[in-house]
């Protein structure tokens, strides 16, 4: 049996998501960001989180769907190569242990986001996609 | 020269504690290694700093202790205790002779020699007897202590901090309208500043602390050599991490004394290889979007890369054929086999100590890379590019389509308001070219380069990047400020403008602009120039100036052309002109002539001439509507995109120059080249340029019927529906066979699949 390991469940273009706890560091929300303009359209800007900049991630523009408007935005935070990134997402509810399973057979998830996922769980009968936020961030092209 | 004299003070004093046990130790067991190893470390670096530092006195010690230990070492000498008496005396005598530089008094040279003496196996002193530590020496004051970089990173970050919360505290404050902090509330603003200040200082120095040793080294090798050659510095301001400029110190005085000793040549083959003299050694340093580039570049011989295979083939045979199938770079590149001894390069005389494999290893280990660029018989330049990782830059911040940006204050030139009537924008093809008292750059918009709302620059700031200088019109300079520079993330840098980014005392993020990445997206080329003989006297003046034929093209613009590009000028009579193959064709008689042109071709009318190209340049015919004049080229020619060598002023006028090369290299008939799949917009913007200026149009869909020579796709992408010759995938990693930022490798890649 593979164990429960400890993940954030938000939701993101409006689909149940789960983050290894191990790869978030914090969850903050970001308002004011600087663009990067001549950058992919995935990178939404820069963001201050206290002395430290980050590079804000446009998760959805990765996965290909609709973008909300600029604002104040939740978003988990991960060190990929010494970098921090801010990953946008719709809202975030909780942490708690879930034990993450390979996809039903099958599943057709689309391209990006079968590139993102690593299995699944269900959390009171509805299933949550398992995201990597590293090969997330690889995708930002 | 006291910077480093003070580090030579606190290093030798702190060694002389460090080894104080060691020196105990070997005292009780002479035969034990690990003490004898230890102790010959210390006089064997105390020696090499005392020929930089001009200490003979100190130098003469250490020299004749390690002459000793060394015959120790080898096992020609048994180490008895007179031997150990003596060492030790000399240890001590260095620390008191440091001791007595640092507290600024003199010591009296008594006895040095007897202590040199002590040291001969044949010595018949009165053994035993060590000459009594002058005790009368005040120690001085040190001045200086040794910090780990952690604790001055932790100091960074939490000084960061700080500001940020002083800043959020007077927000507060001025929004509740409280004025009775205002005065402490200063006080706080002014220390933190100052604190800011110098904890950022702490981890900085300027790359000088690494070139001011480097006269002395030159002058001193040099001499060895019997060769002469003149040293120039430039760039000793830049700033680099402490840490940075210590790693680097071992790799740049080696290189340059293999330039000294393998480049430069003696006098008399100098003279007969038709150069001065004396040779020229130029080290230089400057910055490059977030790297650092020190370079070395000598005038000598270059590398004989045919010599250095022969030399590895000779130790080595088996390696024969796979050597020959190097490219000249490639054998280049064999300096740095783990193994190859300077030997191979050329002569030797300074070929002890590390090998180019070392340096390289060195460097790497920074996070750095090290090029060559040999110029067999003029040269060879050595550029070692490490990170910034943690640099203060004084930057110019600007504004160009509405967001603030910063850009290195060293890369700017000078600023230039436009309305002030001093400068005069033209178009010329797409670009623009801009003259500034009679300078002329070409011009880019920083906000259309970037994509921002485009508005009509107010200011242009004169960059300067490796190989030449552009305007970059912004909308205003606001001001300039200290930044601390952070690296930004792959996704950011993959912009290709950006050298980094910082965080301003306002709390909002401001990037950093790259001059030479911008250059480079907005389509500008500049030919690296070599930095030795930029800096050359200008002996050669009345040789400048090239006679150019200036003519009307066939658009009705004046352009010119070098004359020797051209063998004769004849008559173009329309009906001598016909159209095959894509392409317009001038029958004179013999066998068909291909017409190029720097614009597009059409159906000459009468009255037409044609400049008619030697051989060597494939022979063409160029239209013209009229020859003009012939003129002579000034020397200042602003670069420009193919198939133009730049532009000139000539007679008030800014004319295009054709490159003739360009012009004969330009292939019959383009051949296309497909951008496939989901990412073809990126290739477009990234790609684009280097593939036409490889030869191929680039398109994104076939038109019914045509077929690409190449496709290029991105990894991992399907294939289906791509009529190609042949398919090029691009990898997103550095680690793929064909990484898609690699420009260079993919332009090769195209010009093998033509």
């Amino acid at each position: 049996m593979s164990a429960r390991e400890l993940h954030l469940v938000g939701r993101l273009g409006g689909r149940g998501v789960l983050f290894p706890a191990t790869q978030v560091r914090r969850v903050v929300d970001i308002a004011d960001i600087v663009p990067v303009p001549h950058a992919a359209p995935a990178v939404r800007g820069l963001a201050a989180l206290r002395s430290r900049v980050v590079t804000v991630i446009d998760s959805w523009r990765v996965l290909d769907l609709p973008s909300p408007p600029p604002g104040r935005h939740r978003a988990v935070t991960t060190a990929v190569d010494g970098h921090v990134y801010a990953v946008l997402v719709d809202d975030l509810e909780d942490a708690e242990p879930v034990e993450v399973v390979p996809l039903p057979p099958g599943t057709a998830l689309g391209e990006s986001w079968a590139a993102i996922a690593t299995g699944s769980a269900v959390r009171d009968g509805e299933p949550l996609l398992a995201i990597d936020l590293a090969r997330l961030i690889a995708r930002v092209g | 020269m006291d910077e480093l004299l003070q580090e030579f003070i606190a290093e030798t004093r702190e060694s002389l504690e460090a080894i104080a046990g060691e020196v105990v130790a070997w005292e009780a067991d002479p035969a034990d290694r690990a003490r004898l190893d230890a102790i010959f470390r210390f006089v064997h670096t105390v020696k090499g700093s005392c020929g930089f530092l001009d200490l003979p006195r100190v130098g003469r010690l250490a020299h004749a202790a390690e002459d000793a230990l060394a015959a120790v070492r080898a096992g020609e000498r048994v180490p008895d205790p007179a031997l150990v008496n003596a060492v030790l005396a000399i240890v001590d005598r260095i620390g008191a002779i440091v001791a007595a530089i640092d507290a600024g008094a003199a010591l009296e040279a008594l006895g040095e020699e007897a202590l040199i003496a002590a040291l001969d196996p044949a010595y018949q002193g009165e053994k035993g007897i060590v000459p009594a530590q002058p005790a009368t020496i005040q120690r001085g004051q040190s001045r200086s202590i040794r910090l780990s970089v952690d604790l001055l990173d932790r100091m960074m970050n939490g000084v960061s901090e700080m500001v940020l919360v002083r800043n959020e505290l007077a927000h507060r404050l001025a929004e509740s309208g409280d004025q009775a902090f205002e005065g402490a509330l200063d006080r706080l603003s002014h220390t933190v500043a100052e604190l800011q200040d110098a904890v950022t200082r702490t981890r900085m120095q300027t790359v000088d602390a690494l070139f001011s040793a480097l006269p002395r080294v030159v002058r001193d090798t040099a001499a060895e050599l019997g060769k002469q050659v003149t040293l120039t510095i430039d760039g000793g301001d830049v700033e680099l991490d402490r840490e940075m400029i210590e790693l680097l110190r071992d790799p740049l005085v080696h290189m340059v004394r293999n330039a000294l000793d393998h480049g430069i040549e003696t006098p008399a083959e100098r003279r007969a290889a038709g150069k001065r003299d004396i040779g020229r050694l130029a080290v230089s340093a400057h910055q490059s979007g977030n790297r650092i580039i020190v370079e070395i570049a000598d005038d000598g011989r270059g590398v004989d890369t045919e010599r250095l295979v022969a030399g590895i083939v000779s130790r080595d045979p088996m390696r024969d054929a796979e050597l020959r199938a190097l490219s000249p770079q490639q054998r280049l590149e064999l300096m740095f086999e783990a193994g190859v001894s300077s030997r191979d390069i050329a002569t030797a005389t300074s070929g002890r100590g590390v090998g180019m494999d070392v340096v390289r290893t060195n460097v790497e280990q920074i996070g750095g890379s090290i090029a060559l660029l040999n110029r067999p018989g003029q040269g060879l330049t050595v550029s070692i590019e490490v990170p910034l990782t943690l640099a203060i830059l004084s930057a110019v911040v600007v504004e160009g389509g509405g967001q603030t940006f910063a850009l290195p204050r060293q890369a700017v030139h000078e600023i230039v308001a436009t309305a002030a009537g001093a400068t005069r924008i033209d178009r010329i093809g797409d670009g623009r070219i801009v003259t500034i008292r009679d300078r002329r750059l070409p011009l880019i918009a920083l906000d259309e380069v970037l994509g921002l709302p485009v508005r009509d620059p107010a200011l242009l700031a004169v960059l300067e990047v490796p190989g030449g200088s552009y305007a970059l019109g912004v909308d205003t300079v606001i001001d300039t400020e200290e930044v601390v520079v952070k690296p930004a993330s792959p996704a950011v840098m993959r912009a290709g403008v950006y050298a980094g980014m910082t965080l301003p005392d306002s709390g909002h993020p401001m990037l950093l602009l790259d001059a030479a990445g911008l250059a480079e997206v907005a389509g500008l080329r500049f030919s690296r120039i070599d930095r030795v003989e930029e800096e050359a006297p200008p002996a050669a003046v009345e040789e400048a100036g090239i006679e150019a034929l200036l003519f009307e093209d066939i658009d009705g613009r004046r352009r010119a052309i070098p004359l020797a590009a051209i063998s004769r000028i004849e008559p173009l009579p329309a009906a001598s002109v016909h159209q095959a193959a894509g392409q317009h064709w001038l029958s004179s008689g013999g066998a068909p002539v291909r017409l190029v042109s720097a614009v597009a071709l059409r159906a000459p009318a009468d009255g037409w001439s044609a400049l008619r190209l030697p051989e060597e340049l494939g022979g063409a015919a160029y239209p013209v509507r009229e020859p003009i004049d012939i003129v002579r080229l000034p020397t200042d020619i602003a670069p420009a995109a193919a198939p133009l060598a730049g532009v000139a002023l000539i007679e008030g006028e800014a004319i295009e120059l054709i490159d003739p090369l360009a012009l004969g290299a330009m292939p019959a008939a383009p051949r296309l080249c497909l951008l496939h799949g989901a990412e073809a917009g990126w290739m477009e913007i990234f790609l684009k340029p280097a593939i036409e200026a490889a030869g191929y149009r680039v398109v994104r869909q076939l038109a019914p019927g045509e077929m690409a020579e190449v496709a290029l796709a991105m990894d991992g992408e399907e294939e289906a529906g791509v009529e190609t010759g042949r398919l090029l995938r691009l990898g997103r990693t550095p680690a793929d066979p064909l990484y898609r930022y690699d420009r260079a490798a993919v332009v090769a890649a195209l010009e093998e699949a033509a």
